[in-house]
């Protein structure tokens, strides 16, 4: 234990101190004050744009325009682009280290391949942690001291939904919970494929290739993708808009998180068998 | 003396490319033992292997009478290693890089006993800069340092000197005696070049094609009994003639063109030179070779 703790610290101290980590810290903090910006501006017109549609139906009143849709639109534009952040560190954990050939020293320590594997994705998931805690930040309470609180309006398939501003802390917690969960799933396939191919750029574009593959097929409502997309870990990437809706669907949130939570713990133990009969010839 | 590696029948295959073929070799403790080889001859596959880096195929591998690939983490404990060129951190201080490997070693250091250890390798007042600022040199020697920072029992080094200017390679020399002498380490040194081996070595084994070409003492290995000579005489018909005419003609190796190989042993060769000159034979060129540096010149000549 006292060893996986000093090879962890190792992994942790190299991801911060890494320039390449700051990449994703200083693009989410630039996407939310843009959009902020943006909306602080133009934001009422877009808004009314939006809700003529309904003003037939009913009367809309109070702050629409609030920091809790904000958040609500941020997220749903990040929650896209956050996967490329994660692939860019964790798909070069391993296959980075190896390609410039500190992995020779990193696996001539007593520690095992194991521990070694393990560290480095804790490590990714600490970084993709960080990520979302400056989402949380930047999205959900700098943009409540700009746009002030109220009730979220989201438009979903099933037409409006409208939360209550009392009712929504807790939703949004759960909300970042399983996005922690959706990008963990990326930051384990991007160790996988880290651990097998020996280039710092390969692994990283495949996470994406793979994720724009499974993305598509799951736009279509084709009946030969209907068959495979409960399975894709994609389709349930988004199932924190589900904590948006009334009544929530708590049995497809549970879906969704045992799927992710299957896709993590498959790639972390096929990344752990293979780095453990990996030959290092770099 | 106690045996600190024993590399028993070991092979490695790449597909259907054997880089490792049933080879075998013994170091033992107090040893600075020379791994020999030409490029491409297995070195760095076996190391690797010794260092876990790599599973052999076949065979065994023993350090300090202890399976590797049972006991593989408390083995480590006492090893220390460079394997092929130094990498480390770029985008971290050489100082912030041995730290992470006095942790991963589980060493608590002091800010002095960091100092010491780069000043052994001859880094002080480098400490603080990145890595990659470093030349090649002070990469090896900063790979020195970190292979030594848990003060190990054996110390693996491939090809250290690469990179290194005439100084670097001087001061190597004389740190990895000191080691050995001081300190009481065992050292496999490899290297491509023999006179390097030569210099440092107590013991050796000479590596080809994967398979073990010899090993022994260096000073037995590298006799002055049997020299291989060469050379190069004007007058081709009668230096023939000269030669079976006298007691050299059993020493006579073989001619090709001008040039003429004997074998004997150091000693002979002035008599012999004075030979030719009495004949009134011109000498145009002398060399000479011991038996382990004709053979390692063979080995690096075929591979070329």
């Amino acid at each position: 234990m006292k060893e996986f703790k000093a090879i962890l610290i190792n992994e942790l101290i190299k991801t911060m101190k890494r320039p390449r980590t700051y990449i994703g810290f200083g693009v989410i903090t630039f996407v939310c004050l843009m959009l902020q910006a943006a909306f602080y501006k133009d934001g009422k017109e877009i808004l009314s744009f939006v809700t003529q549609q309904f003003e037939n139906v009913f009367n809309i009143e109070g702050r629409v325009l609030n920091g809790n849709l904000i958040c609500f639109i941020l997220l749903q534009t990040l929650i896209v682009q956050m996967p490329l952040l994660v692939a860019l560190v964790t798909g070069d954990a391993v296959s980075g280290e190896t390609a410039s050939g500190t992995i020779r020293f990193l696996l001539t320590r007593p520690a095992s391949r194991t521990k070694i594997v393990l560290a480095k994705w804790l490590a990714g998931l600490f970084y993709t942690l960080l990520l979302l805690i400056i989402l949380g930040i930047m999205a959900l309470v700098v943009s409540r001291f700009i746009f002030g609180e109220g009730d979220l309006m989201s438009l979903n398939s099933e037409g409006l939904t409208v939360i209550s501003g009392d009712d929504i802390n807790w939703r949004w917690g759960y909300a970042f919970l399983i996005a922690f969960l959706s990008l963990g799933v990326v930051a384990s396939l991007g160790t996988f494929l880290s651990c097998i191919l020996d280039n710092s750029i390969t692994p990283i574009v495949s996470v994406m290739a793979i994720i724009i593959i499974f993305t598509i097929i799951g736009m279509f409502d084709l009946p030969s993708f209907d068959v495979i997309k409960p399975f894709l870990f994609t389709t349930h990437m988004i199932s924190w808009k589900n904590l948006f809706e009334d009544p929530i669907p708590f049995q497809d949130i549970l879906i969704s998180i045992v799927v992710l939570a299957f896709h993590i713990l498959l790639f972390i133990s096929l990344s752990i068998f293979y780095f453990n009969r990996k030959d290092i010839q770099s | 003396m106690n045996t600190a590696i024993c590399v028993r029948e070991i092979s490695k295959s790449f597909g259907n490319f054997s880089a490792v073929n049933q080879l075998s070799f013994t170091v033992q403790q107090g040893d600075i033992y020379g791994f020999l080889g030409p490029n491409g001859s297995g070195k760095s596959t076996t190391l690797r292997m010794m260092m876990g880096l790599i599973k052999p195929s076949a065979g065994d591998i023993e350090i300090f009478g202890t399976s590797l690939s049972l006991h593989r983490h408390s083995i480590m404990r006492k090893v220390g290693c460079i394997i092929e060129k130094p990498d480390f951190y770029g985008y971290m201080s050489a100082l912030d890089n041995l730290k992470l490997f006095a942790r991963a070693n589980l060493l608590t250091y002091s800010p002095k006993q960091y100092q010491d250890l780069f000043h052994l390798v001859g880094l002080t007042g480098r400490e603080k800069d990145k890595v990659k600022t470093y030349s090649h040199g002070m990469k090896q020697r900063l790979g020195l340092a970190q292979a030594l920072i848990h003060d190990p029992e054996l110390i693996i080094l491939d090809e250290p000197n690469t990179g290194l200017d005439p100084q670097g390679i001087i001061d190597l020399r004389n740190l990895i005696l000191q080691l050995n002498q001081e300190r009481g380490k065992t050292i496999l040194f490899s290297s491509h070049i023999l006179t390097e081996v030569q210099q440092l070595c107590n013991r050796m084994v000479v590596i080809n094609k994967g398979k073990s070409v010899v090993e022994g003492k260096v000073e037995e290995l590298l006799s002055t009994e049997s020299m291989h000579v060469r050379i190069e005489l004007s007058q081709l018909d009668k230096a023939i003639e000269s030669i079976n005419q006298s007691t050299y003609r059993p020493k006579l190796v073989n001619i090709d063109d001008h040039l003429f190989r004997f074998k004997m042993s150091k000693q002979e060769i002035p008599e012999l030179l004075r030979f030719f000159m009495d004949q009134q034979i011109d000498i145009l060129r002398v060399d000479y070779r011991n038996e382990l540096e004709e053979y390692f010149l063979k080995i690096t000549t075929d591979q070329s």
